[in-house]
């Protein structure tokens, strides 16, 4: 199908473009930029004036529930979220029920993705089997299956000597390791940032250096096996300096941050909201000014929704107790224009870290507006307000600590490789 | 930011789910009703009708005896059906969540609930779920809030001190993990007393604690200067498994509250204890049985306290 767009204002991070223009898509590529090919007829025609066409956002953690966990969501109805979400490319974590840490589950999973034909979905195979920590996956295998990094997700790996082993056996094959740094002896079973809010609401607290020494291990353990790592959800002031000096040193490192952890801080926990048991925990406002710094320096390259849809039945227990995580597809675009535009950010600059700053991280031809690109592409109202509730959100998970709150910059269309897969 | 999720419209209490964030005059309401119901306890027929017809459910999903106790006694003072619910032992362990067990009662018209749970929002999570009419008592939240532990408290030290702007307070032991100190706290701090100091190991101490208005000591010898009003904590065996200390003996010889240690205090200070003690590691019974000790009229209190609460709410 032949697209034009047109008028809308052009905002691409890669080309260095913001611009008010057309854009032109043919055989699910951009076929032209701010200019019209002659000849180009008999194609939908999108008036985009007063809205901006950018990339389609590439998401460097969605969790999509399958295999195992259809009661938290489903391909179908995260994947029609992403799409909502203006997301046109996103990697899912391995954690799911089995892991991914066989190659035919994530054939599977790559087929049904397919079949679904909404957005492209990169799998993070799992480090080690079963995600226990212990044995090594066939991470080749997995590769040739459709994994395109490594990681643990959130699931301990206590065992030094084997992260190690795994990050070397990675390297072999210039694989990237993705790793969440979390001391799990230090975490002990916490459910909140060490701090006065914990201290207050006596929730078992969650120490910084739980993360500072497992950034540190990480960082050494990356300067002896020369392996490319992505540092996920990082969410301390000290974390951000450990990573800008391992950065300053050279080392293969990037870095990204969950939306949420931008915006909020343990201040939004009030009592005890269960949609704010997140993983990492809500820090500090200090911290969460670091991390904002930390984006702006490009310490931080990325930022993504970590999102985590939950059952709604998860959310209503004790906060202790209470499913992890947030819903966070379709909720990305707008905080991140959100964050933007109360901290002065250029939105070139704002859009670049949910665009081609995380397509680069997957190693992906995405996250741009360059002729001959596969054409994903989000385009929203810069304009217009939306009002976060369960009827709005199409996840299955209806769980953020936004839920009740308006949000700046609708989505009106998402494009997928040329096809329109969402329309509002 | 919530309103206070404890309080109605009109502004008066709803719950009793935390003494933090309640107000002067609904503190002072609640010890000035429960003065009025300590006489009841000397009576010779010791009902009054307040809660007549009124179900109160105690539904304890951890063990508790003294504090279920002093609640049933408190309740049926007050006329109430009482029925009590060990839930640790039924519903929770075949899998039923905690809001449909509380749903459940709630469809046995049930007036008022009466929980204790092992996680910290327990209580805050059941009040924000219930019918409007029904009201909720934290009986005790993880380490969150025991706040009716905090008044009956508050009740003792205004019945031995009068008043409260001129005193020091010492809370001595597991602050960390203690529900009933940060009740202890937030009471005190709002009722004015100038001075509450914690006294403890820093293995024993939440972090930023002195965000919440109280002054830190590590050493009894310093802590314990011109102080009125020592409160002692129980001090759990578990705290030795989880590396938070070396042994009760090595606790007792620094911690420990004895006749010795008391001196270091006002001649009149009053010690006082949650229960239930642990002899010989936080407190020596010489202290405990001693004539400064408050530890039995405590218990006492606590019926009036709880009726006070009770008869409050069910008015609101």
């Amino acid at each position: 199908m032949k697209i034009h767009i047109k008028n809308g204002r052009l905002v691409d991070p890669k080309n260095g473009i913001d611009i008010i223009g057309d854009l032109c898509i043919a055989t699910g590529k951009i076929v032209s930029v701010n200019s019209i090919p002659a000849g180009f007829q008999d194609c939908r025609v999108i008036d985009a004036t007063g809205l901006i066409v950018c990339p389609g956002l590439v998401d460097l953690s969605a969790r999509l529930r399958e295999p195992g966990l259809e009661y938290k969501a489903t391909l179908e109805s995260e994947l029609q979220a992403a799409a909502a979400g203006g997301v046109t490319s996103l990697a899912c974590p391995p954690d799911t029920d089995p892991p991914l840490d066989e190659p035919g589950l994530v054939e599977m999973l790559k087929h049904r993705t397919k079949s679904l034909d909404q957005v492209n979905v990169y799998p993070v195979g799992a480090l080690t089997q079963k995600l226990k920590g212990e044995r090594l996956t066939e991470m080749a295998e997995l590769r040739d299956a459709g994994c395109v990094a490594f990681s643990h997700a959130d699931a301990p790996l206590a065992n030094l000597h084997v992260l190690m082993q795994a990050m070397q056996y990675a390297s072999t094959f210039g694989f990237s390791v993705w790793l969440r740094p979390q001391e799990v002896s230090l975490a002990n079973n916490g459910v909140a940032h060490d701090g006065e809010i914990a201290t207050r609401l006596g929730l078992p607290p969650i120490p910084v250096c739980a993360e500072t020494i497992a950034l540190s291990n990480i960082i050494y353990l990356a300067r002896e096996t020369a392996v490319k790592v992505h540092l996920c959800r990082i969410s301390s002031a000290e974390g951000v300096s450990l990573v800008r000096a391992a950065k300053q040193q050279g080392l293969p490192i990037t870095c990204d941050v969950s939306i949420n952890h931008v915006h909020l801080s343990e201040m939004d926990i009030d009592f005890f909201d269960t949609n704010c048991h997140l993983i990492p925990p809500l820090r500090s406002l200090h911290d969460r000014d670091a991390l904002s710094k930390g984006l702006i320096d490009g310490t931080i390259d990325a930022i993504c929704s970590d999102h985590a849809p939950v059952d709604e039945d998860a959310k209503l227990l004790p906060f202790g107790q209470a499913g992890v995580g947030a819903t966070g597809l379709e909720l990305l675009l707008s905080l991140t224009f959100k964050w933007a535009t109360s901290m002065n950010i250029p939105l070139i600059e704002a859009l670049n870290t949910v665009t081609l700053a995380p397509a680069r991280i997957l190693g992906i031809d995405a996250g741009h507006l360059t002729l001959g690109a596969p054409a994903d592409i989000c385009i929203f109202d810069p304009e217009e307000y939306w009002y976060v509730s369960a009827s709005t959100i199409k996840s299955q998970g209806k769980n953020t600590p936004f839920l009740g709150r308006e949000l700046p910059g609708r989505v009106k269309f998402t494009l997928t490789d040329g096809n329109i897969v969402y329309e509002s | 930011m919530n309103r206070n999720p404890q309080l109605n419209k009109h502004g008066e209490l709803q719950h009793l789910l935390t003494t933090e964030g309640l107000p002067v005059s609904i503190l002072l309401h609640i010890l000035d009703t429960a003065e009025s119901f300590a006489g009841v306890t000397e009576r010779e027929v010791k009902k009054i009708p307040l809660l007549r017809g009124k179900s109160v459910f105690n539904l304890f999903f951890e063990s508790s005896t003294r504090t279920r106790t002093t609640f049933e006694i408190a309740a049926k003072r007050l006329s109430a059906d009482v029925i009590n619910l060990n839930i640790a032992a039924s519903a929770q362990s075949k899998g039923e969540t905690l809001l449909d067990t509380v749903n459940n009662l709630s469809a046995m018209h049930a007036d008022m609930f009466v929980v204790r749970h092992v996680q910290s929002g327990a209580a805050h999570m059941i009040a924000s779920h219930v019918r409007p009419e029904i009201h909720v008592i934290n009986a005790g939240d993880g380490r969150h809030a025991h706040p009716t532990q905090a008044l009956l408290d508050m009740f003792t030290i205004r019945r031995y001190k009068k008043d409260f702007h001129n005193l020091r307070v010492a809370i001595v032991g597991d602050i960390l993990h203690s529900r009933v100190a940060r009740s202890q706290i937030h009471a005190l701090t709002t009722l004015g007393v100038p001075e509450v100091r914690v006294i403890a190991p820093k293995t024993l101490l939440p972090s930023k604690v002195e965000r919440l208005g109280v002054h830190v000591y590590h050493e009894m010898a310093q802590g314990l200067k011109d102080i009125d009003v020592l409160i002692m904590l129980r001090l759990q065996n578990e705290r030795m498994l989880g590396a938070s200390l070396p042994s009760t003996e090595e606790y007792f010889k620094y911690y420990g509250l004895t006749q010795e240690k008391l001196l270091l205090a006002k001649q009149d200070a009053i010690v006082m204890h949650p229960g239930p003690m642990n002899r010989g590691v936080e407190i020596d019974s010489a202290v405990a049985d001693g004539k400064q000790s408050v530890i039995l009229p405590q218990v006492t209190f606590g019926i009036a306290v709880r009726m006070a609460v009770m008869s409050i709410l069910a008015g609101n």
